[in-house]
Formats: C-alpha cells, sequence, structure tokens
C-alpha cells in the first residue's frame, strides 16, 4: 500500500500553490511536512485527499490513478487547525458519525468508539457535548473521530497549534505512539522544526509550493541538501555566514581569516556559505582550532535552562544557544568558537558540499 | 488566468436562464410588444414604432409624477437609512431586552401593506383617529386629505414608521457580526465614541447598508398600495407616484400602448438607478 | 509608566459564585513594578487573559483593587488608564491604512499631525513594516497585521504599561525569533512597563526578566527564568517550566531518606529536618531531566535504570528509563549514547534534588 504524488502541480491565478511534487508515501509511515506558512502544505494534503483536483500529474494509490477520484471514494480523515466537531452531538455521537455513515453495525460502533476514546484518553467524556470541552479535549475528539474510521490516509493540518504548549507536548507523543502499529499512511504539517524532530518519521521539507528534500527525520536533518533546507530544518535558524577559501586560509565576510585545517583542507579555493547549528557555537574552545571569532552581544535571551545569545559584528549577526545561564550586557565584546568539525559548508550555488563529521562513538 | 475555459458549465446555468425566462423575460417582453403598437382591439393593432416612447416621456402629468416619486425615494432614504442605523445602534446588545425590541420592530413589517394604509388611514383622521385628533386638539391644524403638505408628511410618516425597523434590524445584524476585540481595541486605542462608529462601525455595516438602500430605494420608488389606501393620491395629485399613474393609465383609461411605453422607462429608471449605485458603492472598495 | 498594584483580587464570571471552583481568579496580590519587563505564563484557563483585562480596565474585578501608582483605578476606563493592550488575534481597522491604523491612538487624543508622523514613521522602522505605511491595512499578511496591532500599542510613548496576550500566536517560529527580539529591544529602548501573556515557556522566558507563572487562578511563583528553572516552588511550576517537565515522584518517608519501590534516596540534612516534622501523606521528590546524571559505570550513589527509549532531538536526546516502577526522563547531549533496552547508571545531584511536601518546595536556605 502506498501513495505516490507524480508531477503534481496546482496553479491558482497565476501562482504555484504545488509545483511539480514527486514523492511515495509508504503504509504505516508517519510523515511531516514542514514549511512555513503558505510554503504549500495545506495544498498538498488538499491534494492527496482529492479535496483540490491538481492541473499537473498524478496521484497514485497502490499503482492504480486515482487523480480524479472524488474524495467521498478515498478513505480519507483529516484533522484542522481549528477543532471540528459537531456541536450538537456528544462526544460519543461525533466520534461514531463516520461509522454510521458507513452503516456499521451498532455492535460495531460501540465497540470501536470506545476503543478509540480510551486510547486518546477521552472516555469519561463520551457522554458530554464538545463545547463543554477543553480546547485539549475537543481536538481529541476531532482525532478520534479521524481515527475511528480505519482510514488509509490521515492528514494532520497543523493539528496542535491551539493547544498550549504542555498539551501539545503530550498529544505529540500519543499521536507516536498511536501510530507505531497502525497501517496506514499519515502525512502531519507543521512550521515547526522541533516538532517534526519530535514527531520522527519521514520529513518532508516545502518551500514556496516546491518539495526541497525527503527523507528519513535523522537523514534530513543531518544532510541538508542546500542552505534553504538547513534554515528550514533548524530552530533557531542556522548561521549562514559567507566565506572565501583560497590556498591557505578561509576568510569570513574580508572579516576573519582562518587557517585550512582538517576538512576545510578539501576545499577547492572559491566562495562557500559556512552554516553552524546555533547550539554548536561555544563560548571556550571545545577544540584547539576551533575557529576563533571576535562579537559583540546584541541581547541574551534565557531560558532557564538555555540562553539563546545573539552576537554580531560589522559583518554578519549569530544566534548561539548555550546551556546554562549566561547573562551579558548588550554591546560587549565577547569570543566565539566555532568548532570545524560541525561545519555545513555550501558552495556558491546554496548546495551542500559536506557536512559536519559526526562525532559520535557508534554508526549514525 | 492560464486557465483553460471549460465551456460544459454553461450547461449548469441552462435551468437558470429557462426559469427566468418564464418569469420575467416572456412578460416583458409582451410589454414591449404593446410598447410599439397602437392596439384598438383584437386583432386590430397598429405598429407606431417609439411613437408611445415620445408621447410618455413629453407629458406633463408623468413628468410630474416622475419627480414627485424621486422627491419622495430621497426623503424616504434621507430619513430611514440615518434613522435605521440609530435604531441599530441603541438597541441593547443581548438578553431578554434585545430579543423584546427586535419583536417590536419586527411589528410593522409583518403588517400587510393596504391595512398599513388603512391604519394610517384612520390614525391620521381629525375626528377619530388618535394621530390627526391629538395634533389638531393641540391646535396644529392638520388635515392630510385637505392640505398637500399634510398628505405627503402623513405618507412619509407612514413609510418611516412601515419600513425604518427593516433597515434597522439589517444594520443591528450587521453590528452584531462584529467581534468584540475590535471595541476592546478600540477602547485602548481611546477611540471616543463617534470614532468607534466612524472607523469601525459604519466600514463593517458598509455591505449591509448597500443592501438596505437598495431595497428601500426600489421598495419606495414602486410604493403604490398605501397612498392609494391613505390618501389616493389626493389631495389633486399631490401624492400620485408613478404607480399609481401607471395605473390609472393602464386600467382606468385603457391606454394599453401609452402604459407600456411608460412601464418599460419605468423598468429602465429602476435598473438604471440600482445599477449606478451598486457600482459606486462596490466600486470604492476595490480603490488600492 | 506606572507601578501596577493588583490588591486581594478576585474575579469571577458567575453572578454568584458558589466556590472557589467559579473564581477564575482567586485572592490574588502582586506587584508589576515600573518599567519591568514581565510575563505572565500559564496554561489556557488559568486566568492569565482574565488578569490581563482587569489590569486594562476592560473588565471590572469583583472583589479587590487595582492600583496604579497607588492611586485605585477600578472604576477608570481603559481610555482613562492610558494603557496599550495588543490581542491575540491582529485587530485592525480594515478601511484604514497602515499609517492611519498607527496614527488613530494618536490622532484620538488631538496629538499634532506632525508629531503623529514623526512617531509613527519610528515605529513603522522598528517594526520594518515602513514600505507598508500607505497600503490598506486590510491587504495586509497576517504577521504585518499583528506587527501594526503591536504598532498601535508602540505608538503611544507615554502609556502607563503595555499588555500583550499571546501577540505571536499567529507568526511563523522562524519570525518569532525576530518579533520577539524586537519587542525586547524596545523594552530596552523605551523602557516601558510590558506584561506578556503567554502559555509558551520559551517565549516568556525569552522576552521577560521576571516571570509570574499563573495555575488555578493564582500566582504560584514570581521568579526569574533562572530561578523558575532551578528553584520551582510547586510541583506545577516544575511540571509546567521545562520541556519535558521536572521528573516528580511520589515517595514515602524512610529510613535513609525518601523511598519509591525499593528505591530509598538519600535527603539534605534540612529536607530531613522537614521530613521529621511531617504530617501530611502527599510528598513528592523532583529532579529536572536536565540535572539528572547519566553514566555506563555505577558508583556508591547510583540507580541502575532500564533504558525504555531514546528520542533523538537533534541537539540534544530525551532518553526515557524505568527506575523500580517509576518512568522518568533524562536529557543527554547529542553526543551521549544509550540504547534502549540497555541499563543506565543514574545519580541525582543533592543541589538539584527537591522535595515537594503538598505539592510546594521544601525551601532549603543556603549554609
Amino acid at each position: 500500500m502506498s501513495l505516490t504524488l507524480e508531477n503534481l502541480s496546482r496553479v491558482v491565478d497565476g501562482v504555484d500553490y504545488i509545483r511539480d511534487a514527486n514523492i511515495t508515501f509508504e503504509a504505516g509511515s508517519f510523515n511531516v511536512l514542514l514549511g512555513r506558512t503558505l510554503a504549500g502544505k495545506t495544498s498538498l494534503m488538499r491534494l492527496m485527499a482529492g479535496l483540490d483536483k491538481p492541473d499537473e500529474g498524478r496521484l497514485i494509490y497502490n499503482g492504480n490513478d486515482v487523480t480524479g477520484q472524488s474524495v467521498q471514494k478515498r478513505n480519507v480523515s483529516m484533522i484542522y487547525q481549528q477543532f471540528i466537531n459537531y456541536p450538537n452531538l456528544t462526544v460519543y455521537e461525533n466520534i461514531a458519525s463516520p461509522l454510521r455513515l458507513a452503516k456499521m453495525k451498532d455492535s460495531e460502533i460501540d465497540r470501536r468508539v470506545k476503543e478509540t476514546a480510551h486510547m486518546l484518553q477521552i472516555d469519561p467524556l463520551l457522554k458530554r457535548h464538545p463545547l463543554e470541552l477543553s480546547g485539549g479535549q475537543q481536538q481529541r475528539t476531532a482525532m478520534a473521530r479521524a481515527l475511528v474510521k480505519d482510514a488509509t490516509l490521515i492528514l494532520f493540518d497543523e493539528p496542535l497549534v491551539n493547544l498550549d504548549y504542555k498539551l501539545r507536548e503530550e498529544l505529540r507523543t500519543e499521536l507516536r505512539e498511536l501510530f507505531r502499529e497502525r497501517q496506514c499512511i499519515a502525512v502531519y504539517a507543521t512550521t515547526e522544526a522541533n516538532e517534526a524532530l519530535a514527531l520522527g518519521g519521514v520529513t518532508t521539507l516545502l518551500d514556496k509550493g516546491r518539495i526541497v528534500q525527503s527523507g528519513p527525520v535523522m537523514e534530513v536533518y543531518r544532510n541538508p541538501v542546500n542552505t534553504l533546507a538547513a534554515q528550514l530544518f533548524s530552530e533557531p535558524p542556522m548561521n549562514m555566514i559567507k566565506g572565501r577559501v583560497t590556498e591557505t586560509e578561509v576568510t569570513f565576510d574580508e572579516y576573519s581569516n582562518h587557517a585550512l585545517t582538517h576538512e576545510l583542507a578539501k576545499l577547492e579555493p572559491g566562495d562557500y556559505w559556512f552554516g553552524i547549528r546555533p547550539s554548536h557555537i561555544g563560548l571556550v574552545p571545545s577544540n584547539e582550532d576551533d575557529l576563533e571569532m571576535s562579537m559583540e552581544v546584541e541581547l541574551s535571551e534565557i531560558s532557564g535552562s538555555e540562553t539563546f545569545m545573539h552576537v554580531q559584528n560589522r559583518h554578519f549577526e549569530m544566534v548561539m544557544q548555550l546551556m546554562g545561564v549566561h547573562q551579558y550586557h548588550t554591546g560587549s565584546p565577547i569570543k566565539i568558537y566555532l568548532p570545524i568539525n560541525k561545519l555545513f559548508v555550501f558552495d556558491d550555488n546554496e548546495k551542500l558540499v559536506f557536512t559536519p563529521a559526526q562525532v559520535t562513538g557508534g554508526a549514525v | 488566468m492560464n486557465k483553460v475555459p471549460n465551456n460544459r458549465a454553461w450547461w449548469l446555468v441552462l435551468p437558470v436562464f429557462i426559469l427566468v425566462a418564464f418569469s420575467a423575460l416572456i412578460p416583458l417582453m409582451t410589454v414591449v410588444n404593446y410598447s410599439v403598437q397602437d392596439i384598438f382591439g383584437p386583432g386590430n393593432a397598429y405598429y407606431v414604432g417609439t411613437e408611445w416612447f415620445k408621447e410618455v416621456l413629453n407629458d406633463e402629468r408623468l413628468q410630474d409624477s416622475l419627480l414627485r416619486q424621486f422627491a419622495f425615494s430621497g426623503a424616504v432614504l434621507a430619513i430611514q437609512i440615518p434613522l435605521g442605523i440609530g435604531v441599530a445602534l441603541m438597541m441593547p446588545k443581548s438578553g431578554i431586552k434585545a430579543s423584546l425590541c427586535l419583536i417590536l420592530l419586527a411589528i410593522p413589517l409583518l403588517i400587510p401593506w393596504n391595512v398599513v394604509g388603512t391604519i394610517w388611514q384612520i390614525f391620521g383622521r381629525g375626528d377619530i383617529g388618535l394621530f390627526g385628533w391629538g395634533l389638531n386638539s393641540l391646535g396644529l391644524e392638520y388635515n392630510y386629505t385637505g392640505d398637500t403638505v399634510d398628505a405627503w408628511l402623513t405618507v412619509l410618516l407612514m413609510d418611516v414608521w412601515h419600513w425604518t425597523p427593516l433597515v434597522a434590524l439589517l444594520c443591528y445584524s450587521g453590528l452584531r457580526a462584529i467581534p468584540e476585540a475590535f471595541y476592546q481595541a478600540a477602547e485602548i486605542d481611546r477611540a471616543s465614541k463617534w470614532a468607534v462608529f466612524r472607523y469601525i462601525q459604519l466600514p463593517r455595516l458598509k455591505s449591509v447598508l448597500v443592501i438596505a438602500v437598495l431595497l428601500r430605494f426600489m421598495d419606495s420608488f414602486m410604493i403604490y398600495t398605501e397612498p392609494f389606501v391613505l390618501t389616493g393620491g389626493g389631495p389633486g395629485s399631490s401624492t400620485t407616484f408613478l404607480s399609481q399613474t401607471l395605473t390609472t393609465m393602464a386600467i382606468g383609461q385603457f391606454d394599453i400602448g401609452r402604459a407600456a411605453a411608460f412601464s418599460l422607462i419605468y423598468f429602465l429608471i429602476v435598473l438604471l438607478v440600482s445599477w449606478v449605485f451598486f457600482t459606486a458603492i462596490t466600486h470604492l472598495d476595490k480603490e488600492k | 509608566m506606572a507601578e501596577i498594584h493588583l490588591k486581594s483580587l478576585a474575579h469571577s464570571y458567575s453572578q454568584n459564585p458558589a466556590g472557589p471552583e467559579d473564581y477564575a481568579i482567586r485572592q490574588l496580590d502582586h506587584v508589576w513594578e515600573k518599567g519591568g519587563a514581565y510575563a505572565l505564563l500559564g496554561p489556557s484557563g488559568c486566568g492569565k487573559s482574565t488578569m490581563l483585562n482587569i489590569i486594562s480596565g476592560l473588565l471590572a474585578p469583583s472583589e479587590g483593587d487595582v492600583l496604579f501608582d497607588g492611586k485605585r483605578v477600578n472604576e477608570l476606563s481603559p481610555r482613562d488608564r492610558n494603557i496599550a493592550q495588543v490581542f491575540q488575534f491582529p485587530v485592525i481597522y480594515d478601511s484604514m491604512t497602515v499609517f492611519q491604523n498607527l496614527a488613530f491612538p494618536l490622532k484620538n487624543t488631538g496629538v499634532p499631525a506632525a508629531q503623529i508622523k514623526t512617531k509613527v514613521n519610528e515605529i513603522a522602522e522598528i517594526l520594518e513594516i515602513e514600505d507598508e505605511l500607505h497600503k490598506k491595512a486590510k491587504n495586509l499578511t497576517a504577521d504585518q497585521k499583528q506587527k501594526v496591532s503591536m504598532g498601535r500599542g508602540l505608538v503611544r510613548g507615554d502609556v502607563s504599561a503595555i499588555l500583550f496576550d499571546e501577540p505571536l500566536t499567529v507568526i511563523d517560529p522562524q519570525l518569532k525569533w525576530k518579533l520577539r527580539r524586537k519587542l525586547k529591544q524596545i523594552h530596552e529602548q523605551f523602557d516601558i512597563t510590558m506584561v506578556y501573556v503567554t502559555h509558551d515557556q520559551l517565549e516568556a522566558s525569552t522576552f521577560a526578566d521576571k516571570i509570574a507563572v499563573m495555575y488555578g487562578g493564582q500566582i504560584v511563583q514570581f521568579g526569574t527564568p533562572t530561578e523558575l528553572f532551578e528553584q520551582p516552588n510547586h510541583t506545577f511550576v516544575g511540571y509546567f517550566i521545562g520541556s519535558p517537565g521536572m521528573n516528580l515522584i511520589e515517595v514515602r518517608r524512610c529510613e535513609g531518606g525518601v523511598c519509591f519501590g525499593d528505591t530509598v534516596v538519600p535527603m539534605g540534612t534540612q529536607q530531613t529536618e522537614a521530613l521529621e516534622n511531617l504530617t501530611s501523606s502527599n510528598v513528592k521528590i523532583g529532579i529536572r531531566p536536565e540535572f539528572v546524571q547519566a553514566s555506563d559505570v555505577a558508583a556508591d550513589d547510583t540507580f541502575a535504570a532500564e533504558v525504555k527509549d531514546v528520542e533523538d532531538l537533534g541537539t540534544y536526546k530525551i532518553m526515557t528509563v524505568r527506575l523500580g516502577d517509576e518512568t522518568m526522563k533524562v536529557r543527554l547531549t547529542e553526543d551521549q549514547h544509550f540504547e534502549a533496552g540497555g541499563t543506565v547508571q543514574l545519580s541525582f545531584p543533592e543541589k538539584w534534588l527537591k522535595l515537594y511536601v503538598d505539592e510546594f518546595l521544601v525551601e532549603e536556605t543556603e549554609q
């Protein structure tokens, strides 16, 4: 069982909502679509569900072309950002509604509703009406309705956005558990890199209607194909600085010079983009040959366990994510250290040249 | 813009076309047919071209009643729209009081038109009518059957009483649709009541007001029953509006050709004014 | 600018509150000092928006007083309190241009046109919407609209305070970073009292100098982000701050400290003292996942636990372990490796191991 998108495009009023999407979703997989607002996540989902018709390309389901098939004929569930339930039905009837439409036997409906409600921990609420519930409970009800009918394709369109931070954390963990044993295709859209990391599975990066990269979450995270992918999949966004490599040294924005050591020695002379994750920059060197840079503190944001420090010099600015509390005043000079083995290098066309050497004990 | 037009879609609107043809176009064409002929009896008609139209446009009686009609519709709009907005603004937002207000407002709208005319006919009488008698006993001379100004005022007052609730109800629903957050933000921004009205309520009432103005214009422009029952068009022809002139012509004098031409002109005026008004207002929206 | 003092404040939305559960805010005393950047943090329904609306005057409290610089303002409207508030969803006046929107609060109080122009341009520049000034506000994107909403609060230089009610809800994560920084810079530049309501601990702690954590209609802790993180004085604060939250384990008093299952955890001297005078049976220990130390090597003070799961979150990992009958979370660096199904040796540094009686922290004084 699989769903394949072949050269799928959708154009509305001359604007590319989706352009040449080619991707296959396997049964039993958990897929995350990561992209900013208006990147095309919802458009792609609507195409997959059959709510919109593509202008070009085909949708193949299990080897059959289902491009023109109506949404009613496909076994699809969709969960939205807003909590959509029938306000005049009880939670029980809300969950049962897709089964009633399928004319299922009452005893079977009862069994399934109770099972699903139990799974989502809303069994004590079955007799209540949706508007008497909290946001989290309402969204659980909507999710239960989507899960109860054994859809082959379940689409989640930023389902946790309107929920509290802590609730998000809990529901996210539950979702992962729920889909471990299911044989359906789950697709989950989000704008948050951290959510994509927490959900795991297969991550697809979208930008301006195009698929930037797709693959197992850690593979995409560790090997972004270009600077865009690297920026999309890191929060706070990955620091990018321009550098020029000569035979002997590298210069960052005509500002600081460093000898070419280790991996950097492999670089051909030319212009490159150097990327480093905020969490990899240190206030003390981790190695002798770390790149040292003199910066000025712009702002330090303390989250209790961590400090997000924004530093800048005349040429570029960077953000650092440091463990613990680091209080600095705006304008104070500071030295920061970039470990060479954590650098991402992209060429002039913003394509990946190499990724950081994994400093891991075992395999990646 | 690079969408391929799909012409099959036209078939979908075909039923509507047929329906409109039966309900409007065919009767209208009959009128067009009459308007270009002089009819003496069945099978005895002559083609006269635009003769009737020329005659109608030069008929002083009709010109007078057209002017009267514009004056009346103008007055109706000038009074009812601001008054309707005002009433809607003063109405309570929720609770039992709001429901009571709504019921009270709806009552005049539910009364059949000729009954409205009858009510005011009695209400305004100097001998037994509360209104007429009241005015007279206050020492004000009031006689709507004899005095032109009084007749006009009574007809206007009746229309205001009858139809302002419609404008008020429309505005009220428009006002209720404005989210509370806007009022809160305005309060925080220290906006005066007038600023709230001018910059929040009025812009958000616009679409409702377009409908209200159009409805009131068209309705008042075609008014017939109430003044006919109330004043019979008098004194003299001071409250004889277009519809009544037309009816007198078509039925009273059996001037079918002339009446048909007049009907068409009448129809075109309503259409034209509504269209001009509608485009003017919707156009304002599109700026920038 | 003003100091805002909430005195024995309580609020109920029902006319005849029957019990404490009918109150959105319960007996609350709090002072927001002049010029501070504060956050009000809590889950939905904890009463934080209610409190904000009471401060701004959109809502009159059922009990207690609101004092601005010592002066009671309960009866004053938002207009007379001279306070700015930014709402969760952008509110823009859609018949106006962006410039007119920003000028609106100034125009309402009769500020001269020239002055309005300077002020609006200044704020537009800070918010990076100077190119949109002459567009109709309704044609903006959601985040630009929210910038305009914020701008209307910021143009008024003389306000007592600016209140933000989850202002970044509709904003993309990438942009959130920028806007939050912007707000913080504006605070440093103008020194206005700001109160920022949110359910997101990261947003709260990166914006504010001090955070009030609200729970069940009360402020359970008011402190710096570091204090809330290192010394949560209520189990709720421990749970709510931090991702994942604090590990909280129900324990009973026993020989040598506290116990759960067969595990005996030794306690510090002051904690032991508190345990000796114990009257309640509600006792918990808490330690943050960040402070649990994991290693392969067993020692005197380590506990052997079973690794259930290791979640790789890119820059760090979260390991779920089973210690006796309890499940705990441990935060690992990206370079630490443990396999699910294996065994790990855990230790709980005394400094970070907290004791809670009836959900409140047993305070330890520095010795």
